[in-house]
């Protein structure tokens, strides 16, 4: 299945690395991931709580206010 | 270079309200930055006052923070005496259309090669909420509680009027086109404006009931459309954003290199 390679692949060659100490907890990374990769905790801090399903597109990096979300490609 | 080697990371975290769509901008001009290649030494950030301005203190360029509205003067100075530096000006409402309109304008008409990123977030958002030369006819502020009865500046067509030679217009939805914009600006020879709308939850968004940071974000990416599409045709409500104008024409530095050449000749 062509989808199912890419996520592996996606999964051995991406980080997503998110610094609590820097997020305000908007909300936009969560609202804006196109596969729902993110959420907000009890804390309002932005956690990764399905990392096999990011597809390193990048938009929460992108689009975060606080500069949070780094994603490392490995 | 890292995106955070960019930055000053001893001021982080920011002093944006949550979801200010200011630092969306911070975070993808930095980007655009990167991919450009640019020396941190070959930059020069120049702000005048508001929320906006504060970009200047975050980023590891040359940073100048000077006065409400007179950004654009201080980085004329600066730009004529190093024209081989990069110009940034990272603007709000009152510096680019209120306090500071006429440097705005003048500016433009002079074509001098610095980039104006302009944030408009219709509001006042550092003083509290007041209502600028941005906000939306009928829009509430702190000083308009019935309703705004002024009609707001159009920066698209007040740059392009003026003499800027590159305009665009974005939102801080629009992440990957903002970043190919500012790229094109910051190369562009000569005035380049690009508007960005941006939300400010904490005032606009509240005084209007538009919602949070997430929810203004989706009024950017519905009520808006690529410039020249046929949705336009359909809605004419609908914002365009996309780059406006891009021309080759004369620019101050180089113009006035010219005249320095004359004067020296007929000495
Ligand atoms: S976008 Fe950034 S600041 Fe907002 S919740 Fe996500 S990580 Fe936190
Ligand atoms: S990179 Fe894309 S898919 Fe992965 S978490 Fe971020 S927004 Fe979601
Ligand atoms: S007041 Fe508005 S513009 Fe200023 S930091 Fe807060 S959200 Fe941003």
């Amino acid at each position: 299945m062509k989808s199912k390679s890419k996520k592996d692949q996606g999964k051995d060659r991406s980080h997503i690395e998110i610094r609590r100490d820097w997020c305000k907890g908007c909300g936009i990374c969560v609202a804006f991931c196109p596969k729902k990769v993110l959420a907000l905790d009890e804390n309002e801090k932005a956690i990764i709580e399905r990392p096999d399903e990011c597809d390193q597109c990048g938009l929460c990096e992108l689009r975060c206010p606080d500069i949070a979300i780094e994603i490392t490609t490995l | 270079m890292a995106v955070r080697d960019y930055i000053r990371e001893r001021f982080m975290p920011h002093i944006w309200c949550a979801g200010c769509g200011h630092g969306i901008v911070m975070n993808n001009l930095i980007r655009a930055i990167e991919v450009l290649g640019l020396k941190k030494n070959d930059i020069v950030m120049v702000s005048g006052i508001g929320c906006s301005a504060r970009i200047s203190g975050y980023l590891d360029f040359h940073t100048l923070h000077t006065l409400h509205g007179r950004a654009l003067a201080f980085a004329t100075g600066v730009k004529l005496g190093r024209p081989d530096l990069h110009i940034i000006v990272p603007m709000g409402d009152g510096d680019a259309t209120a306090i500071g309109g006429n440097h705005f304008i003048h500016a433009a008409r002079r074509n001098i090669d610095i980039t104006a990123v302009i944030m408009n977030n219709h509001i006042y958002g550092m003083t509290g909420g007041q209502y600028s030369p941005l906000s939306v006819y009928g829009r509430m502020a702190t000083t308009a509680p019935f309703g705004n009865i002024d009609q707001a500046f159009d920066i698209v067509g007040l740059a392009q009027s003026a003499g800027a030679s590159f305009v665009a217009r974005t939102t801080s939805y629009h992440a990957t086109s903002m970043i190919k914009i500012f790229q094109k600006a910051i190369t562009h020879k000569g005035f380049s404006v690009v508007e960005v709308l941006s939300q400010c939850p904490t005032y606009y968004g509240r005084k209007n009931r538009l919602g949070d940071a997430v929810e203004m974000m989706e009024f950017f990416k519905k009520n808006t459309t690529p410039l020249g599409s046929a949705a336009k045709e359909k809605n004419p409500d609908l914002i365009e954003r996309g780059i406006f104008v891009q021309e080759d024409r004369p620019e101050y530095c180089a113009e006035y290199k010219k005249i320095i050449k004359k004067a020296m000749g007929e000495q």
